[in-house]
């Protein structure tokens, strides 16, 4: 036993194994209620994680630095899981390739609906231009939209607040949305989440159904290409 | 396992050389999807390709046991943000109110733009 527990704990908080475990054990408590819910939109287990993750280090004050030294381990897994997403692509590649031109208007008219509509509407309530800037490729995953920004000249970190706001958001509210709509066929539900809410959204259609997450990861990828071409052109043409 | 996981990781590195490479404006990840895609691909094509993790649904279970829990590689980025939520409330909750909005119509335009062309396609198809 240590003689100082406060010696031990400022050891231990040091340490990456405190921060995976942390990471590991919450998420763990989220997912299973998220299951005992019968995967209920608001029991969404990233939206119930990090805002638990983010108390526990406001209460003990720890940096996040310190924090992403343990949680780094499971972020590197984005860049695996993201190229994983071939074998769920591979499996439905029937499904897919009879969806071709379907997927390829819903691609070019939601990419573009997701940029138009989010710098209008920021413009209508008078946010200053360099909100408006960070806001706009917050439908694409964080690297890519962060990568957007920065070449704009904006800021980098409100954008990727965006990303993950916008992305929570789309996870809870698609599967109500479609349901109230009566939108039964999950290729669509799932490409339109995919491109309105990238990887969160994706995890989301993955719980839901695995039609819906293949839909939804070839949305993510293709938006992340057409935004970061989009968005340039957009902010000329629209923001004042 | 090792060696499913050394290909998805082989894809990604070879992903991350050709976008930095060549300056693509896309993430390395999904050129390295594209490799493993086309490997598979290849793999139905060309016996000879199936042996290691190509074979026996090697790289196939190790990727959909990193995809069973896609949300959790979510939570570390996600912390971050939290500690930035000032960043938001310094604009009070007209931001979340346009990203919100924002994403109710892009899922509604997405999935009715999806629906449509789909509908359209299978008429066309069925016309004589």
């Amino acid at each position: 036993m240590s003689a100082n527990p406060f010696s031990l704990w400022v050891y231990l908080s040091q340490s990456p194994l405190l921060w995976l475990t942390v990471t590991l054990l919450v998420y763990a408590t989220t997912d299973a209620l998220s299951l005992t819910t019968h995967r209920h939109p608001l029991a969404n287990p990233v939206l119930h994680s990090i805002w638990i993750i983010g108390a526990f280090l406001m209460l003990t004050g720890t940096s996040y630095t310190t924090y992403f030294g343990g949680a780094q381990f499971v972020h590197f897994l984005l860049g695996p899981a993201t190229v994983a997403l071939a074998v769920p692509l591979y499996e439905n590649r029937k499904v897919v390739a009879a969806a071709i031109l379907p997927m390829l208007a819903a691609l070019v008219v939601g990419s573009v609906t997701a940029v138009v509509s989010v710098v209008l509407l920021a413009e209508a309530v008078g946010l200053p231009r360099a909100v408006v800037l960070s806001l706009a490729p917050k439908s694409v995953t964080a690297g890519v939209a962060m990568g957007i920004s920065e070449s704009l000249h904006a800021d980098p970190s409100l954008t990727a607040v965006a990303v993950v706001l916008t992305g929570i958001m789309g996870a809870i509210i698609v599967t109500p949305l479609m349901n109230r709509i009566g939108i039964a066929d999950f290729r669509a539900r799932g490409f339109a989440v995919g491109i309105a809410a990238h990887g969160i959204g994706t995890a989301r259609a993955f719980q839901v159904d695995a039609v819906a997450g293949v839909f939804a990861g070839i949305a993510m990828s293709l938006n992340a290409l057409v935004t970061s071409l989009l968005v340039p052109l957009a902010v000329t043409l629209l923001v004042r | 396992m090792i060696a499913s996981l050394s290909l998805i990781l082989l894809c990604q590195l070879a992903g991350e050389v050709i976008v930095r490479g060549l300056g693509l404006p896309m993430p390395g990840p999904v050129v390295g999807l594209l490799f493993l895609l086309l490997l598979l691909l290849a793999r139905d094509r060309f016996v000879a390709l199936a042996r290691g993790p190509l074979q026996q649904d090697g790289v196939e279970n190790a990727s959909r046991g990193l995809l069973a829990h896609l949300s959790l590689l979510f939570v570390p980025a996600g912390v971050g943000v939290v500690q930035k939520l000032d960043l938001v409330a310094e604009h009070g909750i007209a931001v979340a109110v346009v990203l919100a909005i924002s994403v109710v119509v892009t899922l509604l335009v997405t999935v009715a733009t999806f629906l449509v062309a789909s509908r359209l396609m299978s008429r066309g198809r069925s016309a004589p």
